[in-house]
C-alpha cells in the first residue's frame, strides 16, 4: 500500500463480511478512519530504505523447533468442552453452515 | 473415452489429495493421541488444537520425516527452506479460524514442488506431473444433525481430527478422462502405503477434491467425494453438466461444488484466494531442511511399487498384469508373499487371492487386517486342493469361511463333507439318475451336450462332493451307447 491509497468504505465492509461482523453505517465509517489512521502509522516504516533488506518472517534466526512424535495426555472432555457457548451430548455445537 | 460430439470439450481435471500422516502417533502441531477413530467426540484435544488462546504449536518433527520419504517418491524438488501460512476462514471446523498450511506465493514454498506418478493404460505410459505436496493440519469433523451439508439445521463439532498431520498434493491439470483420474489414484494409494506413511484401511485417511474444467472454461472445484470409487461418478457427472451448459451456449463458472454420492450441486462460488489472507505463521519457526537430512532418509527407503511390480514377475512368475493389481493394496501385496513363503503354487495363491478372497472383502469393505484371514489357512487350502482331498467345486463352497479364520480341513469335518472317489458309489448313484430321467436320455441321442446335465445331478446329488473326473468317466461309460 502506497501513501496515497486509501481503505475505502467498501474494504471495512469485505473485511467485516470475512469476519462474519454486522456493522452499522455510523460503524462503518468510523472503522474505516480508524483502520486509515492505523495504516497511516505503519506508513512510517516506508520511510526506511529496504533494498538491500532480505524479508523476514520472524524476529530471531532460531529454526527447526521440533517436538518428538510422543503422545502426552490430552484434556478431558469436560475441560474441553467447559468455554463452548453451546453443546450436544460430548460435541460442540455451531449454528448451521453453508 | 471421447465421443464424437464431444471431441471439441477437452476435459482437464486436477486432483488434490489429502493424505492423513496416520502412522504418526501424535497431531502435526501437538501432542494429542493421532488415533482417534472410534473415540468419544473432543477427548483427544488439548490448548492447541482447540485454538486456545495463548497456545502454541510445535511441529512434529516425524512428519517432516515422511514428507520427506513422499518427495523420494514422488521424484520432487525438496525445498529447503520453508515457514508455515496462517489461511485465515471462519468456519467452525477449525476453532482458530485458520488452518496452518503451507503456501507457495507471498514469499512462501510448498513442501516440495514437482514430481511425477507414473501410470500405465491401453498400453501406454502417461507420466501425471504433480504441481506441488504441503504439510498442514487436518480440520475437526462436522456431524450434520438430521441431514446432510444442506439441508440439516444444526452442526455438531468434534475436534478430535483437528490437528492431525495432512499431506496435500496437488496434481498439475493434465488428467484427460475420469478413468484416468481413477487409475492415477489407485497409482498413488499404492504409492503412500508403500511408504507406510499412511494406514488406508482407515476410513477418510485419503480424501480427494477435484479440479474440473472444459479447455478454455472456468473450472469448478468438487468437494466431498468420500469414496475413492466415487471419484470416477462423480468426475463423468461434473464434466457432462459443464459440456451441457456449454452446449447451450452458456459459460460455466469459478464455483465449489458439493458431490452428493448422485449429482453435484453448488456449494459457494469460489472465495478467491485473497480471502484467505494468507500470512506466515509466527508462532512457528522456518523449517530448514539440509541435504543430509535428504539423503538419511532415501537411504531408508522402503522398496516402491514400480520396483516390487518387477520383482512380483521375477520371484513368482506373475503375469506384469497380475503383479499390478497384487501391488495396488500394499497389503495384499504384502499377504500374498507371506503365502508364498509358505506355499510353492504362486499361480494358485494368486488365483484364488486374487479372484475369489478379494472379490469377497470388496463385496463386504474389508480390508486383510480387520478379517481372520492368515497366510497358514491358505497355505492349507492350496494344499488340500493340490494333493486332491479338495474339488474344486468344495473349494468354492468353502472359500468365504476362509476369511472367518476356520481352516478348511476343520470346515470339511465340520460339515461332513469329503470327496467322494468311491468307484462303486458313483456307480449306484449313476445309475439311479439315469434310470430315473428316461426322457432326458432320450434327448441326449439328438444333444450330446445334454451329457452335462447329468454330470450336474450327481454333484447335486453328494452335494459337490463327487470326483468330478471319475464321475464324467463313470457317466461317460454309461451313455456312450447314447450318444453318437
Amino acid at each position: 500500500m502506497t501513501k496515497d491509497s486509501k481503505l475505502t468504505i467498501e474494504d471495512t465492509q469485505e473485511i467485516a463480511k470475512l469476519a462474519r461482523l454486522q456493522l452499522s453505517k455510523e460503524e462503518e465509517e468510523k472503522f474505516t478512519t480508524q483502520l486509515n489512521n492505523i495504516l497511516q502509522y505503519f506508513e512510517k516504516l516506508s520511510e526506511l530504505d529496504t533494498k538491500n533488506v532480505e524479508p523476514r518472517t520472524h524476529p530471531n534466526d532460531i529454526v527447526n523447533s521440533f517436538r518428538e512424535d510422543v503422545v502426552e495426555e490430552s484434556l478431558d472432555k469436560e475441560e474441553a468442552l467447559k468455554n463452548a457457548p453451546e453443546k450436544k451430548d460430548s460435541y460442540f455445537k455451531a449454528p448451521k453452515i453453508v | 473415452m471421447k465421443s464424437k460430439v464431444d471431441s471439441k470439450f477437452t476435459p482437464m481435471i486436477g486432483l488434490e489429495i489429502h493424505c492423513q500422516l496416520n502412522t504418526l502417533k501424535t497431531k502435526l502441531f501437538c501432542s494429542c493421541n493421532a488415533q482417534f477413530r472410534g473415540e468419544e467426540p473432543n477427548t483427544y484435544t488439548c490448548p492447541v488444537c482447540l485454538g486456545l488462546p495463548g497456545s502454541l504449536p510445535t511441529v512434529n518433527e516425524n512428519a517432516i520425516d515422511c514428507a520427506i520419504k513422499l518427495a523420494h517418491a514422488f521424484d520432487s524438488k525438496i525445498n529447503k527452506r520453508m515457514y508455515f501460512f496462517r489461511k485465515n476462514y471462519f468456519y467452525p471446523d477449525l476453532p482458530q479460524n485458520f488452518q496452518i498450511t503451507q503456501y507457495n506465493k507471498a514469499g512462501g514454498v510448498a513442501f516440495a514442488d514437482g514430481g511425477t506418478i507414473s501410470i500405465k493404460f491401453d498400453n501406454k505410459i502417461k507420466n501425471i506431473e504433480l504441481d506441488r505436496f504441503h504439510l498442514e493440519n487436518d480440520p475437526g469433523k462436522l456431524v450434520h444433525e438430521g441431514g446432510d451439508i444442506e439441508s440439516s439445521n444444526e452442526t455438531l463439532v468434534d475436534y478430535n481430527r483437528s490437528g492431525i498431520a495432512l499431506i496435500e498434493i496437488v496434481t498439475k491439470p493434465v488428467i484427460e478422462s475420469p478413468r484416468e483420474a481413477r487409475i492415477f489414484l489407485k497409482k498413488l494409494r499404492s504409492i503412500i502405503s508403500h511408504c507406510e506413511i499412511v494406514d488406508l484401511t482407515k476410513d477418510g485417511a485419503m480424501r480427494v477434491d477435484a479440479n474440473i474444467s472444459i479447455k478454455g472454461h472456468a473450472r469448478a472445484e468438487v468437494k466431498n467425494i468420500n469414496s475413492f470409487k466415487e471419484v470416477e461418478r462423480a468426475l463423468k457427472w461434473e464434466i457432462k453438466r459443464q459440456i451441457n451448459k456449454l452446449k447451450k451456449g452458456q459459460e460455466t463458472e469459478q464455483e465449489t461444488r458439493n458431490w452428493n454420492g448422485k449429482i453435484t450441486t453448488l456449494l459457494r462460488s469460489k472465495e478467491s484466494e485473497n480471502e484467505y489472507r494468507y500470512f506466515p505463521e509466527a508462532d512457528l519457526v522456518p523449517i530448514e531442511i539440509k541435504q543430509d537430512w535428504i539423503d538419511d532418509i532415501k537411504e531408508k527407503m522402503p522398496e516402491l511399487p514400480d520396483e516390487r511390480i518387477a520383482r512380483l514377475q521375477e520371484e513368482y512368475g506373475l503375469k506384469e498384469y497380475d503383479a499390478t493389481v497384487i501391488t495396488e493394496d500394499k497389503e495384499v501385496a504384502d499377504f500374498y508373499e507371506e503365502c508364498c513363503k509358505l506355499n510353492e503354487n504362486y499361480e494358485a495363491i494368486k488365483n484364488w487371492l486374487m479372484n475369489d478372497i478379494m472379490g469377497i472383502l470388496n463385496e463386504e469393505n474389508l480390508s486383510i487386517s480387520s478379517t481372520e484371514l492368515k497366510p497358514k489357512l491358505v497355505d492349507e487350502f492350496i494344499s488340500a486342493i493340490d494333493s486332491g482331498k479338495v474339488t474344486t467345486k468344495i473349494a468354492k463352497k468353502y472359500i468365504s469361511k476362509i476369511i472367518k479364520g476356520i481352516g478348511i480341513k476343520k470346515w470339511m469335518k465340520k460339515q461332513g463333507v469329503k470327496k467322494i472317489t468311491d468307484k462303486e458309489k458313483l456307480n449306484e448313484l449313476a445309475d439311479k439318475i439315469i434310470s430315473d430321467n428316461p426322457d432326458v436320455v432320450e434327448d441326449l441321442k439328438k444333444k450330446p451336450k445334454t451329457f452335462q446335465y447329468f454330470v450336474g445331478q450327481m454333484m447335486k446329488a453328494t452335494r459337490g462332493q463327487a470326483d468330478i473326473q471319475l464321475t464324467r468317466k463313470i457317466l461317460k461309460e454309461k451313455l456312450k451307447k447314447y450318444m453318437k
